[in-house]
């Protein structure tokens, strides 16, 4: 069981969230100009690593708020939470700086 | 290979069976390389050397496994078969897999333990019902045989269900597929890779892939922790780990792995004799020939290597597994294990070539890929063989993608995912 720090209500049990699949995918911004190949690419293809993941995730049972969070695939430590719209860049700060609140940093220890 | 009979089983008795051969060879790399690699010793990749040997005349394979046969997936399923998939291309992709494991502990000349004892999968609202219904007919208009049954019939079927009306999710009825059932899940891989070794087939264990390795962009052999296999063709065979494998060579999935768990209880007396399946309160059940229940569930919704699952699906698991069956309630549980399954956005498999030249994927199978273990093999040995997807998974392509022609098994997969 993940302890996933939201943002604005602190830790919480992972059941309390939804996952939202990888974060950074931007949709087409012109979409009548993309052929199918890049279609394919944008509703199908995802990055699948084995190591450190970028990935959305919502408070359903708590503020409903989304957020992203970086997860290790194998170990599921969780290594960042930062904000939606944050960049890679964003996400090398350290979470309180990232977030702007005192909630202590957690991770999952599982 | 001395093959296994009833004559065998008396002389090996007389010598307290110290003296039966290995099952198959154990062998290094050979130098000169092979004619096909197959990336993966689980039961998909064994069946298609064994294949490519039976039916193409292919023998000179290897395949290369990272631990020891069988330590995958194939070693951590639920050892479920059945054909009732909605979509004539799946429902005749896995009626092929179930005809072949109907003749397999004969062909292959194993005891793989193939047990016909019935599939039943429960309806438990509106929604349901006329999914099941559907489902029926679209079988029989595919030649596979499969019934409706009513609440009542499900409880003559297996005699300890609960069809209580007084429970939140009671059942309406449900689909029957009789010549469904379970099998051996190690046997099965073992059972091909002795029939494949027999064939000449090199079996490679304990040797990880670190790199496929390209000329001109085509695949000229694998980078292995045993030093470098040439090969004139690849076929990834890798379960979970499609995606880091094909990263590789550079080649793009769309599948993601995730984590999917399954547990068995103490064992006991024999008590239920066929398979209960139920999407809506979500639990599969049988009980093995040890008499444990075997049980599964969903995979955690986010992706993950960790070969384990989250305790909160289990609990979720159980509660479903006692609004069926409440005589399970003091049933204590012996253990858990997880196994990573790579999920494609449609729930249906990729059997393909790939834009490399020379490298052939199969993968995507989800979270129901034992079921088709035969028949996978059959149909990936045909497409690395001729080049050519074989008939059966002509539909089972990467460019089904691009081209929009996906197949929409979410339902059949009785999985949620």
């Amino acid at each position: 069981m993940l302890l996933i720090n939201c943002p604005w209500c602190g830790p919480r049990d992972e059941t309390e969230f939804g996952y939202g699949g990888e974060a950074h995918r931007a949709r087409p911004t012109d979409p009548s100009s993309l052929g199918d190949a890049e279609w394919a690419e944008f509703l199908f293809m995802r990055t699948n690593p084995k190591g450190a993941h970028r990935e959305r995730w919502v408070h359903s049972h708590g503020c409903r708020r989304w957020f992203n969070v970086e997860r290790h695939t194998v170990t599921n430590q969780i290594l960042r939470v930062y904000p939606i719209g944050g960049t890679d860049a964003v996400a090398d700060q350290p979470v309180e700086e990232a977030v702007g609140t005192k909630e202590p940093r957690q991770g999952s220890g599982s | 290979m001395a093959k296994y009979s009833i004559f065998s089983l008396v002389k090996n008795a007389a010598s307290h069976h110290q003296n039966w051969d290995r099952a198959w060879r154990d062998n290094r790399p050979k130098a000169d390389g092979y004619d096909v690699v197959i990336i993966g010793g689980g039961g998909h990749g064994l069946a298609t050397a064994y294949y490519l040997a039976k039916e193409h005349g292919i023998t000179n394979v290897a395949v290369i496994e990272r631990s020891w046969l069988g330590g995958g997936n194939t070693g951590r399923n639920t050892t479920i078969i059945r054909s009732n998939y909605l979509w004539d291309e799946s429902a005749a992709l896995y009626e092929k897999s179930l005809q072949l494991y109907e003749g397999l502990s004969q062909e292959l000349n194993y005891n793989i333990m193939f047990s016909q004892r019935g599939v039943l999968n429960l309806a438990h609202n509106l929604g349901d019902v006329r999914e099941g219904m559907r489902r029926v007919n679209a079988l029989r208009l595919n030649g596979i045989d499969s019934e409706w049954m009513t609440a009542e019939q499900v409880k003559e079927f297996c005699p300890i269900i609960n069809i209580s009306k007084d429970v939140r999710y009671p059942i309406m009825g449900g689909t029957l597929q009789r010549r469904a059932g379970t099998a051996r899940h190690d046997a099965v891989a073992w059972g091909f890779a002795r029939a494949a070794s027999a064939r000449g087939v090199d079996i490679i264990q304990n040797c990880e892939v670190t790199g496929i390795r390209r000329e001109n962009g085509k695949v000229v052999g694998v980078e292995t922790s045993m030093g470098f296999v040439k090969a004139g063709k690849v076929g990834i065979v890798a379960a979970g780990h499609s995606s880091v494998v094909a990263g590789m060579a550079d080649l793009r999935l769309p599948v993601e792995s995730h984590p999917l768990q399954a547990l068995v209880s103490e064992p006991v007396k024999p008590v239920i004799d066929c398979v209960v399946m139920s999407n809506t309160v979500h639990v599969y059940v049988s009980q093995s020939d040890k008499g444990e229940l075997v049980m599964g569930a969903g995979i955690d919704a986010y992706t993950g290597y960790g070969q384990r699952g989250s305790f909160h699906v289990i609990e979720h698991q159980m509660g479903a597994l006692l609004e069926l069956f409440p005589i399970f309630s003091r049933l204590r549980m012996l253990r858990q294990w997880g196994g990573i399954v790579d999920v494609c956005p449609d729930a249906s498999p990729i059997i393909s070539k790939t834009p490399v030249e020379n490298l052939f994927i199969n993968c995507g199978w989800g979270t129901g890929g034992f079921k088709a273990t035969p028949g996978s093999g059959f149909v990936f040995a045909h497409t690395i063989a001729r080049g050519e997807p074989h008939a059966l998974n002509a539909a089972f392509g990467l460019e089904r993608f691009t081209t929009g022609h996906l197949i929409d098994e979410h339902g059949a997969a009785a999985v949620a995912h």
